[in-house]
């Protein structure tokens, strides 16, 4: 009952949340300099020529006019017309949507594997020189942002020994039987593994290089969860009960000491769609981050809106989700 | 099919090294010409939108589609869907002969009525196109045979020239009237060199050859185009052979590049770099102009900053374009900067001092040249603070006449006149000049209708003459743009900066 209060509480809460954003948003695109009117126009034309465009693109109204039109579209659904491509918002954005989540989801899954290996392996040899040099790759790993990883993994994998597509998606003579925009799970799901390694191999190296920075933070946090835990009493019990360490510290150890490191994974999973702008950019992803920078480069002001709400919609979507598994986790949330 | 995890992880094994060993080899025959693009093509119709007026998308439309007349590589019109074109006597009418025997991409005949259609759409203000103020000087558009008339509404003696410009197009009027602009964008066609194939937004254009071009049939029969607007992987993109050509690098890779594992070409282009200056604060001093322009070491920032990749100019003007004049010079002279200042009390000691705006990164090496011209002013007793901006905050107030004394701008005019050089860029009246002297005002004025070619011409040569011994603006160089492509092909430069793959060959 309390689970659903706090739930129903948290979804009137991201309503006022996306209100506002929108409100900002809004405000501040049309406020800073960089009229989509002034770039598209060139330098021969008049005054009355700035005033037509104006108003075909609905730009001659006063802001508070502006949005209560959109915001009227909105609650119908219509999230306006991109001015750059001329389609409608909604359709451009949620058909980027699935690149941009296979993208971020395929480099949380590395980041965990990386660094929950990279925690336990560190755990399990504390104190030894493996556990050092652990700790000195992930300050590494840590300190270099992910465009740099990028551009390392372009020389390494893209340029020095060419395993792997440096732009796109998927490769452009490929004939795609998908339905969906999520390509990497639909050709999962049609057993088509030629195209799944396709895929794949463009996703690779941009999941990576989000993936670094993301696994170091998991490997810290974990490892030093793990370690504390290690020291408690029923750990110690464990221990005089002759499991051996490998049990103790995944089946004793573990399962509380990942706790902290969901909730991380959460809020990191948030800024990891965030940062997918830069590295989609640089590897010509065909993402809603990719879209973005163009929007932005274009002043293309629908667009630019629609992928702010939905950025905001998917990170408090995802906050919401990680409250709740935290609380049916958590036994002592669970049965308060 | 029975699929348990170890037959799975085989299966994805086999797969991945097949998507592995599917990647393009740069040493083999070039079956499928693929370009890393610098752009992205957020719109097809090429009319309409600011992806119509985006001149680094030229390349991608001119594909597809043709223009009512044919730019050659040179900038010089030639005969293209329009073989002869023309006034009447009295000017009060154009006429236009439509080449015969042209097919659409869908098999249907191209027509005058095209044509005529083409151009009553964009003169139309509803249609939205950014050019209308040009096309719109045309009215009554009609059919009489082959031929295309128009009426003249208001004299434009480079209507002829915007056929080959920015939004010049013909787009097919029954097939666009039946699928709408919704499903024009969705399935584009033209009569141009290639028929599009397959499109994903953002990611790539799949390109076939147009067999029946009236140009005839390109090489290479299909061809891929990935937008990879990112310089670093666009260079690694032909290093390792995923793409055969491609463009815009630094300059600094070009050279590290071309002559080894690939080849390049380095042509200018019809871009060019200059500052303008706005008559406001220290710059309403003719000495304060004079002596900016004078302290400039054009040809040291060219061979310094952009490994010589660049021309030298003085005027709005390049070598290519009509009313280029190279009797027009602005010699660099610190001694004489110094001189002009001193005539208005300034000096190393007690320097002018204004704003210079630039943008980074736009174009290249954008931010270290205005570095290095603030440097040489400092030189001579000029003491220049930098502002950086996007170039879209360059747009809004140059159209607000809010630039700062001095703003670094690139300017392209891939059609090489005067007008939409020197006359866009220095005449007060238009929203988007920033010099607004009555002088030059009174100069530029006659010129916009002048009926006799050979007067006009000679009439913005002595625009830019004024220009360049009042300093009104800074011209600081021409555009080379740098092409590194496979050794396989044989690319021909464009000097508006448009990559046309129907103009490569295999080598």
């Amino acid at each position: 009952m309390r689970l659903l209060r706090t739930f129903l509480m948290r979804l009137a809460t991201t309503a006022v949340t996306l209100f506002g954003v929108a409100v900002i948003v809004f405000v501040v695109i049309r406020v800073v300099p960089g009229n989509p009117i002034a770039m598209m126009l060139p330098p021969g034309a008049t005054e009355a020529d700035v005033a037509r465009l104006s108003a075909l693109y609905g730009l001659d109204k006063s802001i508070p006019q502006q949005f209560l039109i959109w915001a009227g579209g909105v609650l119908q659904g219509d999230f306006g017309t991109s001015i750059t491509t001329r389609q409608p918002v909604l359709a451009l954005v949620l058909g980027r949507l699935p690149a941009t989540l296979e993208l971020s989801v395929m480099a949380l899954v590395m980041a965990v594997i990386i660094g929950g290996f990279a925690a336990l392996t560190g755990t399990r040899l504390r104190g030894t020189r493996t556990e050092g040099a652990i700790d000195v790759a992930n300050g590494m790993a840590l300190s270099v942002p992910d465009f740099l990883w990028g551009l390392v993994l372009i020389l390494m994998f893209g340029v020095l020994v060419p395993i792997f597509h440096i732009s796109g998606r998927v490769t452009p003579s490929l004939d795609l039987p998908f339905v969906t925009n999520f390509y990497l799970f639909e050709s999962l799901i049609r057993l088509r593994l030629d195209l799944w390694a396709d895929i794949v191999a463009h996703m690779f190296m941009p999941a990576l290089a989000l993936a670094i920075p993301l696994s170091a933070i998991i490997g810290q946090l974990l490892k030093q969860s793990l370690k504390e835990t290690m020291h408690l009493d029923y750990v110690t019990l464990s221990r005089t009960k002759g499991y051996g360490e490998n049990h103790v510290i995944l089946r004793e150890a573990l399962p509380n000491a990942i706790l902290p490191t969901l909730t991380l994974v959460g809020v990191q999973f948030t800024f990891l769609i965030g940062g997918t702008v830069i590295i989609e950019r640089l590897f010509s992803y065909e993402g809603l981050g990719n879209m973005a920078i163009d929007a932005v480069i274009n002043r293309d002001l629908p667009l630019i809106q629609g992928i702010v709400i939905l950025f905001a919609a998917i990170f408090t979507a995802v906050n919401l989700l990680v409250d709740l598994a935290y609380a049916a986790l958590n036994p002592r949330l669970r049965h308060a | 099919m029975n699929l348990n995890r170890r037959s799975l992880l085989k299966l994805s094994t086999a797969a991945m090294a097949l998507g592995i060993t599917g990647l393009p080899a740069r040493a083999q025959a070039i079956d499928e010409l693929v370009i890393a693009y610098n752009v992205t093509l957020p719109s097809w119709d090429p009319t309409v939108g600011p992806s119509a007026v985006n001149p680094t998308i030229q390349g991608l439309y001119q594909s597809v589609f043709d223009q009512y007349i044919l730019q050659q590589p040179d900038l010089k019109p030639a005969p293209g869907l329009l073989t002869e074109w023309g006034w009447s006597e009295d000017k009060k009418q154009v006429w236009m002969t439509v080449r015969e025997g042209v097919k659409w991409h869908d098999g249907s005949d191209f027509t005058a009525e095209d044509v005529a259609w083409s151009l009553a759409r964009v003169a139309n203000p509803e249609t939205g196109s950014p050019i209308q103020f040009v096309w719109g000087t045309l009215a009554n558009h009609r059919v009489e045979g082959n031929k295309v008339i128009a009426d003249v509404t208001q004299f434009d003696p480079t209507i002829f020239k915007w056929m080959y410009f920015l939004t010049g197009y013909v787009l097919p009027k029954a097939y666009y009237e039946k699928v709408g602009a919704e499903g024009f964008e969705a399935a584009p066609i033209g009569t141009g060199p290639y028929m599009v194939e397959k499109f994903e937004r953002n990611a790539f254009v799949r390109l076939k050859a147009n067999e029946n071009y009236w140009g005839g049939a390109p090489e290479f029969k299909t061809v891929t185009i990935k937008f990879v607007p990112d310089a670093a992987a666009r260079v690694a993109e032909v290093e390792s052979g995923n793409a055969h050509v491609t463009l815009e690098m630094p300059y600094e890779e070009y050279d590290r590049l071309k002559g080894g594992p690939l080849a390049g070409v380095a042509t200018p282009i019809s871009d060019i770099g200059m500052i303008f200056l706005n008559d406001i604060e220290v710059m309403t001093d003719p000495n304060v102009r004079k002596a900016a322009a004078h302290a400039i070491d054009k040809q040291t920032i060219i061979d310094r900053l952009l490994s010589g990749y660049g021309v030298k100019i003085d005027t709005l003007q390049t070598p290519e374009y009509e009313a280029y004049d190279p009797s027009i010079t602005v010699e660099y002279s610190p001694e004489k900067a110094v001189e002009l200042l001193a005539a208005s009390g300034y000096s190393v000691d007690n320097p002018v001092k204004f704003k210079i705006q630039t943008t980074k990164g736009f174009k290249p090496k954008d931010y270290e040249m205005i570095q290095a011209i603030v440097g040489l002013w400092r030189k001579v007793g000029i003491e220049a603070e930098i502002e950086v901006y996007e170039i879209a905050k360059h747009y809004e107030l140059r159209a607000a006449d809010q630039l700062a004394p001095a703003a670094f701008y690139n300017w392209g005019n891939s059609v090489g006149d005067p007008t939409t050089s020197t006359g866009f860029a220095m005449f007060g009246p238009s929203p988007h000049s920033v010099w607004d002297g009555q002088d030059l005002i009174d100069m530029i004025g006659p010129l916009w209708g002048e009926a006799d070619e050979a007067k006009r011409i000679a009439g913005w040569k002595a625009v830019d003459k004024f220009v360049a011994e009042n300093a009104l603006a800074i011209p600081l160089l021409q555009y080379v743009q740098p092409i590194l492509h496979a050794p396989g092909v044989v690319v021909t430069p464009h000097a508006s900066g448009a990559l046309l793959p129907h103009l490569m060959k295999r080598a």
